[in-house]
C-alpha cells in the first residue's frame, strides 16, 4: 500500500508541476513524466498491455507532437519574461492550495459504500477481447484515425494560385 | 460485496483520479495559451484513465477496461493531433496563441 501511495503522490506531483511550471518545453516534459508514472500504476494494478499504450503513445508520442507544434510558434519577447511570469504565479499559486485542501477534505468526508459488485466475467485475454467482442470499437478507432488524418491534410493543405 | 480492503483501494484512487481532475480542470480554466489547455485536457483524460483501470480491477474485468483504456488513448492522440494543428493554423493567421488575442471569429 505504501508504494501505491507512492506512486499516486509522485502522479499528482508531476501533474502539479506540469501544469504550474513557466516554461512550455519544462511543461510537456512533466506531461511525458506524469504518463510514465500513470504507466507504472497501470501495471501494477495488473494491466499491463494498457501499461505499454499509455508509456509507448502518452509518454513518447504525444511530448513529440507537443514538441513539434511550440518549436514552430515564436519565443515571446524577452521584455515580457517577467511580466508573463507574475501574471502566471498570480494565476496559478491557488492551485496547490486548493489541491491539498480538496485531498484533505476528500480523505475525511468522502465514504465508499459497500457497493455490490458484479461477479468477476471469466474475461480471456484483452487481445482476444478486442477482436472478437469489442470490433465496432477497432472500427471507431479505424474511422476516428482516418479523420484526423482528414483533418491534419485539410488545415495543411496550400491554397491553389 | 466490496471487501474493506477492496474498498480502501478503490476509495484511495478514486481521490487521486478527483485532485488529478482538479489540477488538469484548472489548467484549462486559468491559462490563456491554447497549448496549456491542450496540456490540461491530457491531464483530464489521465484522470479518467487512472479511473477506468481501478474500475475494471475491482470488478475483476481487467481486459475490459484495457480495451476502453485502449480506444481512449487513440482517440487522445487523434484529438492531440488535430488541436495541434488547429492551433499552428490559428498561429499563422494570429502570430499568438493566446486566447485573449483571437478576436478574428467575433463578426
Amino acid at each position: 500500500m505504501a508504494m501505491e501511495i507512492l506512486l499516486l503522490l509522485g502522479l499528482l506531483a508531476a501533474a502539479l508541476w506540469t501544469v504550474m511550471t513557466t516554461r512550455l518545453l519544462r511543461s510537456v516534459v512533466g506531461l511525458a513524466l506524469t504518463s510514465a508514472v500513470l504507466s507504472i500504476i497501470i501495471f501494477r494494478l495488473n494491466s499491463p498491455v494498457a501499461a505499454v499504450f499509455e508509456l509507448s503513445v502518452c509518454a513518447g508520442l504525444i511530448p513529440v507532437i507537443f514538441i513539434t507544434t511550440i518549436s514552430f510558434t515564436q519565443r515571446i519577447a524577452k521584455s515580457q519574461i517577467q511580466e508573463r511570469r507574475r501574471e502566471r504565479f498570480i494565476r496559478f499559486f491557488l492551485l496547490p492550495v486548493i489541491v491539498v485542501v480538496a485531498g484533505l477534505a476528500l480523505l475525511r468526508w468522502l465514504k465508499i459504500p459497500a457497493l455490490m459488485l458484479p461477479a468477476a466475467a471469466g474475461e480471456t485475454d484483452v487481445r482476444l477481447l478486442l477482436w472478437d467482442v469489442r470490433h465496432l470499437d477497432l472500427l471507431g478507432q479505424i474511422v476516428i484515425l482516418l479523420a484526423g488524418a482528414f483533418a491534419v491534410v485539410i488545415l495543411f493543405k496550400e491554397p491553389r494560385k | 460485496m466490496m471487501t474493506p480492503e477492496l474498498s480502501q483501494v478503490f476509495w484511495l484512487y478514486s481521490i487521486f483520479a478527483a485532485l488529478l481532475f482538479i489540477t488538469g480542470l484548472y489548467c484549462v480554466l486559468a491559462t490563456f495559451n491554447l497549448i496549456r489547455v491542450l496540456v490540461g485536457v491530457e491531464i483530464l483524460i489521465k484522470a479518467a484513465t487512472l479511473l477506468i483501470i481501478v474500475c475494471g480491477q475491482l470488478t475483476g474485468r481487467q481486459a475490459l477496461a484495457q480495451a476502453i483504456v485502449i480506444t481512449l488513448i487513440v482517440i487522445e492522440v487523434v484529438i492531440m493531433v488535430a488541436a495541434g494543428g488547429v492551433i499552428l493554423c490559428l498561429y499563422k493567421h494570429n502570430h499568438s496563441i493566446d486566447t485573449r488575442k483571437l478576436k478574428n471569429l467575433k463578426g
